[in-house]
C-alpha cells in the first residue's frame, strides 16, 4: 500500500486533543495472529460507544506478506477510510519505511523495538515497545508466546490512548466464545503491556479515546457477508452451493455456521437448508438453477472469476426463466487481479452476463443491514420475475466489520411469484402456456416438477421455444419471446429496490453512487458542504434504473458518478440508458484496491469546479 | 410373424380394451413428442425402452423429472414421458442441474440423459462428481462414440484408430464410461446395447429402484456419423460382439418373486423392494465385487468385446440427500414458517453480534 501524503493533519500543534476522531493503522505480517488483536481492539472501541470502522488490507498470501488493519474512529460517525494515519503501529520490519510516510504530522508511531526504524521524522512522536521482553516476562506458556505477542500493542495502545481494559477483556471473551482460559492468557499479556506502558510511556496529548453515548447503543458489529448469509437464511434459502474464492467464501461459511441455529426443523431436528461445496462455479450455479427450477430458493456466492464461469448458466436462467440468485463479492480484476483487494469492477459483467441478448436484475447493498434485507429481497425478486438476480457486494462491505442496526425480523410471507398448483390447473381445464403473457407484465406462469396433475409438465430448454415451451425456430416465435422478456424487464424496473435520495435545498451538483462507497460519499458531502458546496445524492440500489434516476439527472446541472473501478462502469450504463443526459454525467472512477476515501471524492469534485466543468 | 390380415387385426384391437398398467394407464400416455432424430438412431430405441419400463412399472410421471445436457441424445427427454417435467440444460452440465433438483425435492424420481460427448468430453468433471456424491439419479449415457449433433467429430469415447469421414483417424485411447464411474465409486454400473430390448428394460427398472446413482452406459449407434462395422459403437459390432454377463430379469416389489427355472441365478435386492435376478452366463461375475467389476471392464477393453449387464452394484452407501440430513418432507414442500428461523433464533444470533 502506498498512499501519497496529502491529507491535512487532524492534530495541529497546540490544538486540543483529537478525542475519538482519528485513524489507527496496525502494520503486521500476514499469519502472525494480528486478526485476533485487531478484532479485539475494534470491539472494545465499539463497546465504548465510539463510532468505528475496521478495514483489513491483507495480501493474497497465507503467511509472511504485509497486512494492515485500519481503524477509523469518528465521533461524528464518518467511517470511510482515511488516507492518512494518526496512530501507526509498526510490527512488520518490511513496511516500516512506507508506514512512516503515511503518518500525519503530529502523529504517533508505536514500534516493536527490535525493528530498525531509520530516518525518523521530526513531526512524529515515536514509542518503542520492548515486545520480546514483555512477552518473555508475561505469565504465558512458552509455546503460546508467538500467539500473544500482538497483544502487546493492544495493551500499549490502551494505556496510551485510554481504551478501557475491562472492554478489552470482554472483547477477548467474546472472541474466544466464552473460553476463559484462552481469553485469560491473552488478557495476561495485555495487562502486562498496560503495566509496562503506565511506568514507561509518557501519555501523548494529541489523541484520546473516551467512552461516549448516542451512536452505538443497540447496534451490532458485523460484516456484510455474515449479514447476507443471515438474510438468505431468514429469507427462505433452501440450497446454497459454492466454490471457495476470496472474498466470498466467508459468506458460504456463514451460511454453514448459522444454519444449525436458524434452520433446524424443531419438529424433526433435521435441516431445512442444504449447503453444498461444488466442484467448481459451473456446478455451483448449475445446482442453483436446478433447485430454482424445482421451486426452491437457491443461491451461490462467488467473485469475478466465478462470474465468468457462471455466464453460460446465467444466459440459460435468463432465457429459460429460472429463478436463481448469485452473490458477487467483488474483488480486483481482470483475471485473478488482486484477490484480496476491494473493487466494483463487475457491474457490467453482471448486468449483461451471458451470451445473446441478456440483461439481469442487479442489486447493490451499501451496508450490512441492506445485505441482510437483500438476502431475502433477491429471492422475492427472482421468483416474482422468474429470473436470475445478482447481488453485488464487495470485499470492503463483505469482509470488514461495520456498525449496523440489528437486523429486523419479519414473518411476512415470501413472494413466490406465479406458480400454478394442481388445483389451479384443474380450474383452468384447457391448456396453459409456460411462456404465455397472460397478465401483460411479461411474467408467465410456471408449474413446479412434482405437481400432481397431468397438465402440469412442460419442457424447459435454452433453445428457441414458443408460448407453450415447444421447440420452435419460427422467427415470429423468437421475436415474440424476446419482446416479452423486454416487457418483463420493464416490470423488473418497477419491482427492484428504488434508489435512496438525499436532496439539499438549492443544490445543483448531484452525486450518483452505489454500494459500499456510501460512507465515503456521505463524508465527502459533509466536507463539501463545509466549503459551501451543497450536493444532492442518489444512491442506486439496483439495475435496471427507474424513472427517478432520470428525474435526478434532470434536476442537477452536473452529476458525478462515483464508483470503485477503472472504466466507470456505472457511468457507462447510465450514459447508455439516459443518452439525452449523457453530457451531464461525469465519471469519478477510482480503482486502487482500497475502499474509496472521502478525500478522493472531494478533491475530484473541487478540481472539476476549478476547471469549470461545472 | 402374424399371418392375420390388417383388417382382422384392427377389428380385434378395437374389440379388446387397451392394455393398461397398474395405475390404469395405457402405454401411449407414457410417450412424448414425436422424435426429430435420424431414422434408426440408437437413441430412439432407448427412448422406447424408457417408455416401456416406466409403463410396466406403473411410474407416476408427475413425480418423474427428465434432465439432459446438450446433444442428439440430450434432445430425447422431449420424446418420452410427456407428463413429466423436463429440462434440456447445458452441454455437460446436466449433473449439477440434477443435484439442485434432487436436493430441492428429494421425492422426485430423476432420470438424466446424456451423450458420450456430453459426459466423457465436456462433462467428465460433473459426471464424476455426481457419481462421487452418490446422487440419487439415473444417469443414462447414450454412447455413440461421436458428436452427433455437431455432425460427426470424435468424442472422448471414440475408439483408438477409429476413422471418421471428416476427422480422419483418432489417435487417442477412449475413456470408458463404466471405468470412470467405477473409479469415482459409483454404486450401480451397467452397460447395455440400444438394440437389446429385454436387457435394457430390466436394467432401467433396476436403476429406477436403486437408491444412489445408477450409471447406464448404453452403446447407441449413430447411423449417420458412426455406424461402420469397425466401430465398437455400431449396430454391426454390437450384434456380433455383445457378450451378456447375465440374463436379467427385474422383479418389482409388487410382484411376487418367482423365477422360472433358471440355473445359477442370483437375486440382488434393490432399495425400493424390487430385485434384479441375474442368470449367470459367466458364472464368475459377482456384481457386488468391485475388483470383479474392474476386471470385466478391463477385459471388455482388452478383447474389444461389448460385455453387457449389471457390472457393479452396492446398495449400502449413503446418498447425497441422506448425508445432508434434510427433512423427510422435500424442501420445496416446506411451508414458509419452516423456511425461516423463529424470531427468538434470529435474536439469539443478533445478541452474539451486539
Ligand atoms: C458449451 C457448448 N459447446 C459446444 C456446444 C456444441 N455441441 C452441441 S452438441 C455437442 C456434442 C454432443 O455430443 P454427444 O454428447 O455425444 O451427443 P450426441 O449428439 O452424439 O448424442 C456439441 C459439442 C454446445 N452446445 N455448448
Ligand atoms: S446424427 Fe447420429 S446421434 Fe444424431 S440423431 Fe442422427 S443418428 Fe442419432
Ligand atoms: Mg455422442
Amino acid at each position: 500500500m502506498s498512499v501519497a501524503v496529502r491529507e491535512a493533519p487532524i492534530v495541529k500543534p497546540d490544538a486540543p486533543a483529537a478525542v475519538n476522531d482519528f485513524a489507527i493503522n496496525v502494520a503486521t505480517a500476514n499469519g502472525s495472529g494480528s486478526q485476533t488483536s485487531n478484532g479485539v481492539l475494534l470491539r472494545a472501541l465499539f463497546k465504548m460507544g465510539i463510532p468505528i470502522n475496521g478495514k483489513n488490507l491483507f495480501p493474497s498470501n497465507i503467511q509472511g506478506l504485509p497486512t494492515w488493519y485500519i481503524i477509523r474512529l469518528s465521533k461524528d460517525g464518518f467511517l470511510a477510510r482515511r488516507e492518512m494515519t494518526d496512530v501507526q503501529v509498526c510490527m512488520n520490519g518490511r513496511t516500516v519505511a512506507e508506514d512512516m510516510e503515511r503518518v500525519a504530522p503530529g502523529g504517533i508511531v508505536l514500534y516493536d523495538d527490535s525493528l530498525p526504524v531509520a530516518n525518523r521524522r521530526k513531526d512524529v512522536t515515536y514509542y518503542p515497545m520492548p515486545v520480546k521482553d514483555l512477552v518473555k516476562d508475561a505469565k504465558v506458556p512458552r509455546a503460546l508466546r508467538d500467539y500473544v505477542a500482538n497483544m502487546v500493542y493492544v495493551g500499549v495502545l490502551a494505556e496510551l490512548l485510554g481504551i478501557e481494559p475491562a472492554e478489552i477483556e470482554a472483547a477477548l471473551l467474546h472472541h474466544f466464545e466464552g473460553k476463559e482460559k484462552a481469553a485469560g492468557l491473552n488478557m495476561e499479556m495485555v495487562q502486562h503491556a498496560i503495566d509496562w506502558a503506565s511506568q514507561n510511556v509518557v501519555q501523548h496529548e494529541g489523541y484520546r479515546i473516551e467512552r461516549m453515548t448516542g451512536f452505538n447503543e443497540g447496534k451490532i458489529l458485523v460484516d456484510g457477508n455474515t449479514a447476507g448469509a443471515l438474510g438468505a437464511l431468514a429469507g427462505g434459502l433452501s440450497l446454497a452451493s459454492w466454490y471457495p474464492i476470496t472474498p466470498s467464501s466467508s459468506m458460504a461459511e456463514a451460511v454453514e455456521k448459522y444454519a444449525p441455529a436458524l434452520r433446524t426443523d424443531p419438529d424433526t431436528g433435521k435441516a431445512t437448508v442444504a449447503v453444498i461445496q461444488a466442484e467448481d462455479e459451473l456446478a455451483a450455479i448449475g445446482m442453483v438453477v436446478g433447485a430454482g427450477w424445482t421451486g426452491a430458493r437457491a443461491m451461490t456466492c462467488t467473485s469475478g472469476p466465478g462470474i465468468s464461469l457462471m455466464s453460460e448458466f446465467a444466459g440459460l436462467a435468463y432465457f429459460a426463466e429460472v429463478p436463481a440468485v448469485i452473490w458477487d463479492i467483488q474483488r480486483m480484476g481482470p483475471s485473478t487481479g488482486l484477490p484480496t483487494r476491494t473493487s466494483q469492477g463487475d457491474i457490467l459483467a453482471a448486468y449483461y452476463c451471458g451470451h445473446g441478448d441478456t440483461k439481469h436484475v442487479v442489486l447493490f447493498p451499501a451496508d450490512p443491514a441492506e445485505c441482510f434485507e437483500f438476502g431475502r429481497t433477491a429471492f422475492d425478486l427472482a421468483e416474482a420475475l422468474q429470473t436470475l438476480v445478482f447481488v453485488l457486494s464487495d470485499l470492503d462491505l463483505g469482509m470488514n466489520s461495520h456498525i449496523s442496526e440489528p437486523f429486523e425480523y419479519t414473518d411476512a410471507p415470501f413472494k413466490r411469484g406465479k406458480v400454478l398448483s394442481a388445483e389451479d390447473l384443474e380450474e383452468r381445464q384447457g391448456s396453459w402456456g409456460r411462456y404465455m403473457d397472460v397478465d401483460g407484465d411479461g411474467v408467465a406462469y410456471r408449474t413446479l416438477p412434482g405437481t400432481r396433475h397431468n397438465m402440469a409438465a412442460y419442457f424447459t430448454r435454452g433453445t428457441g421455444h414458443n408460448e407453450y415451451g415447444y421447440y420452435s425456430e419460427r422467427p415470429e416465435d423468437w421475436e415474440q419471446n424476446l419482446e416479452r422478456l423486454k416487457r418483463k424487464f420493464e416490470t423488473a424496473r418497477q419491482l427492484a429496490p428504488r434508489p435512496v435520495l438525499d436532496e439539499v435545498e438549492g443544490a445543483q451538483i448531484g452525486i450518483i453512487s452505489l454500494g459500499s462507497n456510501h460512507d465515503g460519499v456521505e463524508e465527502a458531502r459533509a466536507r463539501l458542504e463545509a466549503t459551501m458546496v451543497s450536493t444532492n445524492y442518489l444512491r442506486l440500489r439496483a439495475l435496471p434504473i427507474d424513472d427517478s434516476v432520470r428525474t435526478f439527472i434532470d434536476q442537477n446541472t452536473t452529476v458525478f458518478v462515483v464508483e470503485a473501478n477503472s472504466d466507470g462502469q456505472l457511468h457507462t450504463v447510465l450514459t447508455t440508458e439516459e443518452p439525452a443526459q449523457a453530457l451531464k454525467l461525469v465519471s469519478l472512477a477510482k480503482c486502487d484496491g482500497l475502499p474509496l476515501s472521502a478525500r478522493y471524492i472531494v478533491e475530484e469534485i473541487q478540481l472539476a469546479m476549478e476547471e469549470e466543468l461545472i | 410373424m402374424s399371418t392375420r390380415t390388417r383388417t382382422e387385426g384392427a377389428a380385434k384391437r378395437a374389440a379388446r380394451p387397451a392394455k393398461t398398467n397398474r395405475i390404469g394407464l395405457e402405454k401411449t400416455s407414457y410417450r412424448g413428442r414425436p422424435s426429430t432424430l435420424c431414422k434408426g438412431c440408437g437413441h430412439d430405441s432407448i427412448s422406447q425402452r424408457i417408455v416401456n419400463a416406466a409403463w410396466e412399472m406403473g411410474l407416476d410421471q408427475t413425480q418423474v423429472v427428465k434432465l439432459s445436457g446438450i446433444g442428439c441424445s440430450s434432445k430425447t427427454p422431449a420424446y418420452y414421458l410427456g407428463w413429466s417435467h423436463g429440462f434440456n440444460s447445458l452441454h455437460g452440465r446436466m449433473p449439477s442441474v440434477a443435484t439442485g433438483a434432487i436436493v430441492a425435492n428429494s421425492s422426485l424420481e430423476v432420470i438424466g440423459v446424456s451423450g458420450d460427448g456430453d459426459t466423457a468430453s465436456i462433462g467428465i468433471g460433473q459426471f464424476k462428481h455426481a457419481v462421487r456424491r452418490n446422487l440419487p439419479l439415473i444417469y443414462i449415457v447414450e454412447n455413440n462414440g461421436v458428436y452427433g449433433l455437431t455432425k460427426g467429430q470424435f468424442s472422448a469415447t471414440a475408439d483408438e484408430g477409429q476413422f471418421l469421414k471428416y476427422q480422419g483417424v483418432n489417435d487417442l485411447p477412449p475413456l470408458d464410461i463404466c471405468m470412470e464411474a467405477l473409479t469415482a465409486n459409483a454404486t450401480f454400473i451397467a452397460r447395455s446395447f440400444a438394440g437389446d430390448m429385454k436387457q435394457l428394460e430390466a436394467l432401467l427398472k433396476a436403476a429406477i429402484n436403486h437408491r444412489g446413482i445408477a450409471v447406464l452406459d448404453i452403446v447407441s449407434p449413430c447411423v449417420t456419423f458412426n455406424n461402420h462395422d469397425t466401430s465398437t459403437k455400431s449396430y454391426g459390432f454390437g450384434r456380433a460382439n455383445e457378450i451378456r454377463l447375465h440374463d436379467l430379469n427385474f422383479v418389482p416389489e409388487f410382484e411376487e418373486i418367482e423365477i422360472e427355472d433358471y440355473e445359477d441365478e442370483v437375486e440382488v435386492e434393490l432399495h425400493d423392494g424390487g430385485s434384479i435376478v441375474l442368470k449367470k452366463i459367466d458364472p464368475d461375475h459377482d456384481p457386488k465385487d468391485r475388483t470383479a467389476a474392474y476386471n470385466v471392464i478391463q477385459q471388455s477393453l482388452d478383447e474389444k468385446k461389448l460385455i453387457t449387464g449389471l457390472l457393479y452394484i452396492n446398495e449400502e452407501e449413503p446418498t447425497l440427500t441422506e448425508l445432508l440430513n434434510l427433512t423427510d418432507t422435500p424442501l420445496t414442500h416446506l411451508p414458509d414458517e419452516k423456511l425461516r428461523p423463529s424470531r427468538e433464533a434470529l435474536e439469539g444470533v443478533m445478541a452474539t453480534l451486539a
